[in-house]
């Protein structure tokens, strides 16, 4: 994690000597970033990077400061969000917990001048944003969808989804219509929440449901998790692999060993965030335009590549 | 005569009685038969046993819960406690680092030890503090819960030793004359509470607190200790739910027991304890716990319900269930 952020805080810190000549001139700037408390591992993984980023670009850049918040639902980041304008920030990176509740706290913060980057959730009115930095959430079901197209060829698949939001309807959907006219086939799918012990129950009943299943997508890593306990304890051979997602450690390390039943992963990077706080720094410190939309790609990640993607220190 | 009518009048509350016991059973046959109706491998042996053995941790935690609803209690923070224990003693196994049988019994020891003192704070605050225990533990779950997210950094605390959590898995996945150990752990459990509630003087002091806590205090009940002690024995239950959890997957995260507090009362009141306090049914409540389980089963092994629509199935499976009963007790 610290060479992706190392990487991008150089590239904003070579694009601003590029732009001005120099880091010579003293500039203050508050860079307020409000983001969701780190109540499941992505977050988590979120919270981290965030606030590894902001030692990282307060130490490149002199004269910023960044502020990190946390809050552990809707209403009170809404509150978090006030509170950070009483700090007068020039900048505001958000990763809202939702589009629907946040959109007008943080049109009112905008209405100030301040400059804004949405992370991840979009508002519902995009012309609020100056920056907009996301995970590919189509992609990274097609993604996945490829690669039961591509590895498993023909057979029958049962899919995990996490909680019913458009993140997840986004990255079934897309699943489904990369198989199509393949030979792979999805038999069941079942909400488990994004949850351990809840995706260890439902794979026990899909094992007792149906006496062949070739592949199983997991859509994320900690139902992965779950879902390979279950397996060692039914002791089916018929399965030939889990495909998770999201990029949590445990899991790229399985890959990088040359696990056979987690072949691959497709990364959600919770880095992402780091992402935006870097490109919305550089917004300040050069004169090249950052404004714009960042989509970052749903990556395959195999044993090839893995090594780019493990990042040991960090708690997801 | 009026001894026959005395005795007709008692013969007619016992079977009452009875049968109020006897309803969570009543339901617990009727899904069993509806599951078999729709799926033929819902009465597998491995499928029922795997669905008695996940139901364990409720069971086992909801146990403890009908001595704090029966006392006329309630205890909210029980998920994020079991997720503190669960966190605490995988650190405290990682921490101490051996892969042997001494390591694994401290661990337990501490998780256990750190239930019963969260179950002891809730219980003194509800006592001492003279709170409602609806508002403590509102606030201890929160307190709980933030603790794991904390020790975990948002992340996930997993048990690094791998000779330990080989050593330690079969207490999830290993069975004594074919019963799955924690099934002869929950059976354990709601013996002891059984006894404890139905035979013992504090037992009885419980029920009383519950149904008229005045009446109690006049009879000579010690009310501030018999509801303290409500509350460690929901403290040592959730440890023991935690010993039998902690070997099935390995870690706790900051997801680990959420909405269990919620499982927990609805398995004491389907198994007929009543919410407001006054009458305790343990073996209702292991019961209820099984038919929580045994309809989320049902519902992923029937093809006929769209996955959007599990939950409203499941919610409405679990008042059909309360009605039943309900009917049943006012047709005696």
């Amino acid at each position: 994690m610290k060479a992706t952020v190392l990487k991008i805080a150089m590239a904003a810190g070579l694009m601003a000597g590029v732009a001005t000549g120099a880091m010579a001139q003293q500039k203050n700037v508050t860079i307020g970033v409000s983001i969701p408390a780190a109540t499941h591992g992505w977050t988590g993984g979120v919270v981290y990077h965030a606030q590894e980023t902001a030692k990282l670009l307060e130490k490149g850049y002199p004269g910023l400061k960044v502020i990190v918040k946390t809050s552990p639902d809707g209403a009170s980041q809404a509150n978090a969000l006030d509170d950070l304008t009483s700090q007068k920030v020039d900048a505001l990176v958000v990763l809202p917990f939702n589009s629907d509740e946040l959109t007008n706290p943080v049109r009112e913060i905008k209405k100030r001048g301040t400059f804004i980057t949405v992370v991840d959730r979009g508002l519902k009115d995009p012309s609020i944003q100056d920056i907009y930095v996301a995970g590919n959430n189509p992609e990274f079901g097609r993604v996945a969808g490829k690669y039961f197209v591509d590895n498993l060829k023909q057979g029958n698949v049962v899919v995990f989804r996490g909680i019913p939001t458009v993140i997840d309807e986004e990255r079934v959907s897309n699943f489904e219509k990369a198989l199509e006219g393949s030979g792979v086939k999805v038999i069941d799918k079942q909400y488990a929440n994004w949850n351990r012990d809840d995706a260890f129950k439902v794979m026990q009943d899909f094992l007792s449901k149906h006496p062949k299943i070739d592949a199983v997508w997991a859509s994320d890593d900690d139902m992965a998790l779950g879902i390979m306990e279950a397996i060692r304890q039914a002791k089916r051979e018929d399965i030939k692999f889990v495909l998770g997602g999201a990029g949590m450690k445990d899991m790229i390390k399985k890959v990088m060993d040359g696990d056979k039943m987690i072949p691959a992963d497709v990364s959600y990077p919770p880095s992402m965030i780091s992402t935006a706080m870097g490109v919305t720094a550089a917004h300040f410190y050069s004169n090249a335009p950052m404004r714009g939309t960042y989509v970052l790609n749903a990556q395959l990640i195999t044993k090839d590549n893995a090594k780019d993607h493990y990042f040991p220190k960090s708690p997801f | 005569m009026t001894e026959t009518v005395l005795r007709s009048t008692a013969e007619k509350r016992r079977l009452n009685l009875d049968m109020r016991a006897l309803s969570p059973f009543i339901a617990l046959i009727a899904l069993i038969i509806a599951g078999a109706l729709i799926n033929p491998d819902f009465l597998t042996a491995s499928n029922l046993l795997n669905v008695v053995t996940r139901s364990a941790f409720i069971a086992i935690i909801a146990v403890g819960a009908t001595f704090v609803i029966a006392g006329g209690g309630l205890d909210l923070s029980v998920g994020s406690m079991a997720a503190l224990t669960a966190g605490v003693m995988i650190l405290t196994l990682n921490n101490l680092g051996g892969g042997d049988v001494g390591t694994l019994a401290l661990g337990m020891l501490a998780a256990i030890a750190l239930s019963a003192a969260c179950g002891l704070a809730n219980g003194l605050i509800v006592t001492f503090g003279r709170i409602e225990p609806f508002i403590v533990t509102l606030g201890t779950m929160g307190i709980y819960r933030s603790l794991v997210i904390w020790l975990a950094a948002g992340g996930t605390i997993t048990m690094r030793n791998y000779d330990l959590r080989e050593l330690y898995r079969p207490v999830y996945f290993d069975s004594i004359l074919g019963i799955p150990i924690p099934i002869i752990a929950f059976l354990v459990v709601a013996a002891i509470g059984a006894l404890i509630l139905y035979r013992t003087s504090f037992g009885r002091h419980v029920v009383a607190l519950g149904s008229n806590e005045d009446v109690a205090r006049y009879s000579g009940v010690p009310i501030w200790r018999v509801r303290t002690l409500t509350y460690v024995i929901q403290g040592i239950c959730v440890g023991i739910a935690v010993l039998v959890y902690v070997p099935r997957l390995g870690s706790a995260t900051p997801t680990t027991g959420l909405l269990w507090e919620l499982q927990a009362i609805t398995a004491v009141v389907i198994g007929g304890t009543a919410l407001k306090g006054g009458v305790g049914r343990v073996w209702g409540t292991v019961v209820g716990a099984v038919i929580l389980e045994l309809v989320a089963n049902i519902m992923v092994l029937s093809n006929f319900v769209s996955e959007f629509l599990v939950g409203a199935v499941q919610g409405a499976i679990i008042i059909i269930a309360m009605l039943v009963q309900r009917s049943v007790h006012r047709g005696r």
